[in-house]
């Protein structure tokens, strides 16, 4: 039943800076950091330490009240040393300050026929309090699953499109074991198929190769194609009342390691990537890593701006922050916080545009690597140019009219319209070549929680 | 740039918030931005970086690509003054009696305007509207040469008005905007823009005996009344100044009477390639408008009752402005349908609609202008039906 689909509609952002496929050494992080923030719809965050506590890896650290069964947990091992809130007292981050050599708390190991005999319940309260569980991420809404949930499928993208993404063969080599250990603890999570969607005509990494216990599905096509929620569109979509899941494969080989060795890590490869960094590589660390020393010696001249995942989705931090949850890649560009004197009239061929009206000729050199600042490029206006969005989203959608009911408070529109397919990533694209320079990421974010707390 | 750069910062605080001059903060803004591109970067959270398109390049595009029509336009003003008048003349000459008519014409709309945009930026406190760059071109290139230079202000004045800010500024218009100042002054000043006097700017010498300057639309309809064949009729016409003055190469290059940009549709083609190799208009709708112009026009000829039904249906996509409206007006973003089915549909009924008012509604004898502006009211119904169809595709889909 694997389904072959191609793609047409999008656009593939060519950036310089692409990691090279090797493990760079840097000097090993020092602090690492929970952001609640990095799980969108936690409503409650309560923490559990206090400044000074020691930790080791997989202590619960943070939980959510409103869904109060997950907990999050610390990455490390090592003492809390700050937990830093914001304004009225909003719980920014936990930063933990690493050991030299790590201590884990211990939880159950299964071997593979003891996994085949584990019941749902007993697998969901394993993951839920050991803290693999925020790798599970609920459509619609994209916010963390909820364990009193059944999905009637869950979805893992094998590949990512983003620009400059790093590649999964890469990240996950050698962790055949774990994924396929996290493919059947989570196939019994639903009633329903677990997909695997993989890129038409790659080669296929080696942790794929030989998964059991999956459906595999091809897609072909210019980003979004890797896109989770695009290839859920196609395979089975999200309609009203539904409920399905998704998992990334680092995630996936990061339960599979909770149940087969019995500890949580969180240990990942991460690309250091984009055109402000002077040796794009890959580095070892662990989640929720400080970035600083992954720059230290490694930027070039000028301001820049750090960006904890990709260029379109990502979300700009400190020179000293901390890496994204769910990231796999830190993105430094220069930050573009310069006039430019008749920026919009002057014929040009260096600028990146999806639009012919600045990139004409484009054609001409189709493998053209751009380097890209942070610059609007342009003031918000109302929607003017028409069938851009459509042409970069990949889905039967229409995003300028459901973008426009999310701006109208229009709740039937919204359904209608096919909110429940849709998180802030898919429209992403559609952000970045609007012409009238929409925060469209942000205003579908509201229309998703107008939808899902009304 | 930076003694520039320098001046407009030293101003800012002039019109910032608790500026003395806080309320003309937009038409500093709007100064500022043509200048400079802004400074402003990507939001925290989001894409972090952008496409380097914005609106003025988009407005400037389709500003370009109306260039051909205007340069040939103030050659044909003066080409048919000299025609008329009876004097030969070389081609600086024309150029140059064209150009003094025509660009007092563009000055006063863009400056009509532009004082409008402004006086609404500043009391409604919103930026200043690009989309004024290409209405301002679109109105003279749709007005007779002759036209007092007073209705072209009153014009673009309600238009921009009635047709735009009423209805929140560019981007939230019903109707286009040009097209609006052109049917305010059909309907409110007929005697300066219909009829067969006002085409050819004349001066003060007179007509040579027994020129007119009739448009080609009139004598085809006029033949059609007559019973005489329209070809012929268009061929015979001025037959003592000019060989053949409406043949349709004639007509198809434009060198015939008629508003001072719409004559020519080889330069509405030019435009149009421009236009569609920018990706900047739909191709879509000029395909599809052409066509339908040209099927309704094979519809005729098949049930003529009259000689001008019989006409050939090629011969309409070259007669009066239907080249130019589909390429400038049809397709102007806002006004037309916004789905890429609705597209077509809106296309395909302007040029059916733009034949049917030609051939059978004696009052209006160009069709385009009540044609772009009724299927403008309708694109939201057509694109309600496309959007619903793609519900309805949800919908189904749920019950399986």
């Amino acid at each position: 039943m694997s389904k072959l689909i191609k793609l047409k509609k999008g656009f593939d952002i060519k950036l310089a800076g692409r990691a090279d496929k090797q493990l760079a050494n840097f000097q090993p992080a020092q602090t690492f950091a929970i952001k609640p923030t990095d799980f969108i719809g936690m409503q409650r965050p309560k923490v559990l330490v206090n400044e000074g506590d020691t930790v080791k890896a997989g202590t619960p650290i943070l939980f959510d009240k409103k869904l109060d069964k997950v907990q999050y947990v610390s990455p490390v091992s090592g003492e809390v040393v700050e937990i830093k809130r914001g304004e009225r007292r909003r719980l920014l981050e936990i930063k933990i300050k690493a050991d030299q050599t790590f201590e884990f708390e211990q939880f159950t190991k299964y071997n593979d026929s003891d996994l085949k005999a584990l019941k749902r319940e007993d697998v969901v309260n394993h993951m839920a309090m050991s803290g693999v569980w925020p790798q599970i991420i609920q459509r619609p809404f994209g916010v963390v699953a909820d364990p009193a949930d059944e999905p009637k499928a869950i979805f893992i993208s094998g590949f990512d499109t983003h620009p400059l993404a790093p590649d999964y063969g890469f990240l996950l080599k050698g962790q055949e074991k774990y994924f396929q250990a996290g493919i059947n603890v989570l196939k019994k999570l639903t009633p329903g198929v677990v997909h695997l969607n993989l890129e038409e005509g790659a080669e296929v990494p080696a942790v794929y190769n030989n998964v059991q216990n999956v459906q595999v599905n091809k897609f072909s096509g210019p980003h979004p194609a890797g896109n989770v929620g695009v290839q859920i569109h196609h395979i089975n979509p999200i309609n009203k009342g539904d409920i399905a899941w998704t998992v990334n494969p680092y995630g996936v080989a990061q339960i599979g390691k909770l149940f087969l060795d019995g500890v949580y890590d969180a240990s990942k490869i991460v690309a250091i990537s984009g055109s402000h960094i002077t040796k794009p590589a890959y580095a070892k660390t662990y989640l929720g890593a400080c970035v600083d020393k992954f720059l230290a010696g490694n930027t070039k001249e000028g301001k820049y701006r750090v960006v904890s995942g990709n260029v379109l989705t990502g979300q700009r931090i400190n020179n000293d922050g901390y890496l994204g949850y769910y990231d796999n890649q830190i993105t430094v560009l220069p930050e573009g916080d310069e006039y430019e004197f008749l920026g919009w009239m002057k014929p040009t061929s260096a600028r990146l545009s999806y639009h012919r009206a600045l990139g004409l000729f484009s054609f001409l050199k189709p493998n053209q690597e751009f380097v890209l600042d942070t610059n609007m490029r342009g003031e918000e206006r109302a929607f003017v140019q028409t069938g851009v969005f459509e042409n970069v989203t990949p889905m039967d959608i229409y995003p300028v009219y459901l973008l426009k009911a999310i701006m109208a408070e229009d709740y039937d529109e919204m359904e209608e319209l096919g909110i429940y397919e849709l998180v802030e990533e898919d429209l992403a694209l559609c952000e970045f070549v609007d012409v009238s320079k929409h925060p469209v990421q942000e205003i579908l974010r509201k229309g998703i929680e107008l939808i899902q707390y009304s | 740039m930076k003694f520039l750069r320098d001046l407009l910062d030293k101003q800012k605080p002039l019109f910032q918030k608790g500026g003395k001059l806080e309320n003309l903060y937009y038409l500093y803004e709007a100064g500022e931005t043509f200048m400079f591109t802004p400074k402003h970067t990507t939001n925290p959270r989001g894409a972090q970086i952008r496409d380097a398109i914005d609106l003025k390049r988009m407005m400037i595009t389709v500003v370009i690509a109306m260039i051909p029509c205007l340069l040939f336009g103030m050659y044909n003003t003066g080409n048919m003054h000299y025609l008329a008048v009876g004097e030969t003349a070389d081609f600086a000459d024309k150029f140059l009696l064209g150009a003094i008519l025509v660009l007092p014409i563009v000055l006063v709309s863009y400056a009509a305007g532009g004082i409008v945009e402004a006086i609404f930026a500043v009391v409604r406190k919103h930026p200043i509207n690009e989309g004024f760059l290409v209405t301002g071109m679109l109105i003279p290139l749709v007005v007779p040469a002759t036209i007092p230079l007073w209705q072209v202000a009153l014009a673009t004045i309600f238009a921009v008005v009635i047709a735009k800010e009423v209805f929140g500024g560019t981007g939230m218009n019903i109707l286009n905007v040009a097209m609006t100042a052109r049917a305010f002054l059909y309907f409110a000043y007929p005697m300066q823009i219909s009829g067969d006097q006002v085409w050819t700017y004349v001066g003060e010498k007179g007509v040579v005996d027994g020129f007119s300057g009739a448009t080609a639309l009139a004598v085809a309809y006029q033949a059609g009344q007559e019973g005489e064949a329209v070809t012929s009729a268009l061929a015979t016409h001025n037959a003592g100044f000019m060989d053949n003055m409406f043949s349709f190469a004639n007509m198809f290059f434009g060198f015939i009477p008629g508003s001072i940009g719409e004559t020519s549709a080889l330069m509405a083609l030019i435009g149009a390639a421009i236009l569609i190799l920018t990706g900047v208009a739909s191709w879509k709708i000029i395909v599809s408008a052409f066509g339908g112009a040209w099927l309704m026009g094979l519809v005729m000829e098949l049930f003529a009752v009259n000689e001008y039904m019989a006409m050939p249906a090629h011969y309409h996509l070259v007669m009066g402005g239907l080249a130019f409206g589909i390429v400038f007006m049809a397709t102007d973003p806002v006004s037309a349908s916004q789905t890429e089915t609705g597209k077509w549909i809106y296309g395909l009924l302007i040029g059916v609609l733009t034949v049917i008012i030609r051939v059978t509604n004696p009052a209006y004898p160009e069709g385009i202008m009540l044609a772009v502006l009724f299927m403008n009211v309708f694109a939201p119904l057509i694109d309600h039906y496309v959007v619903k169809a793609n519900k309805k595709r949800r919908l189904q889909r749920a019950t399986v």
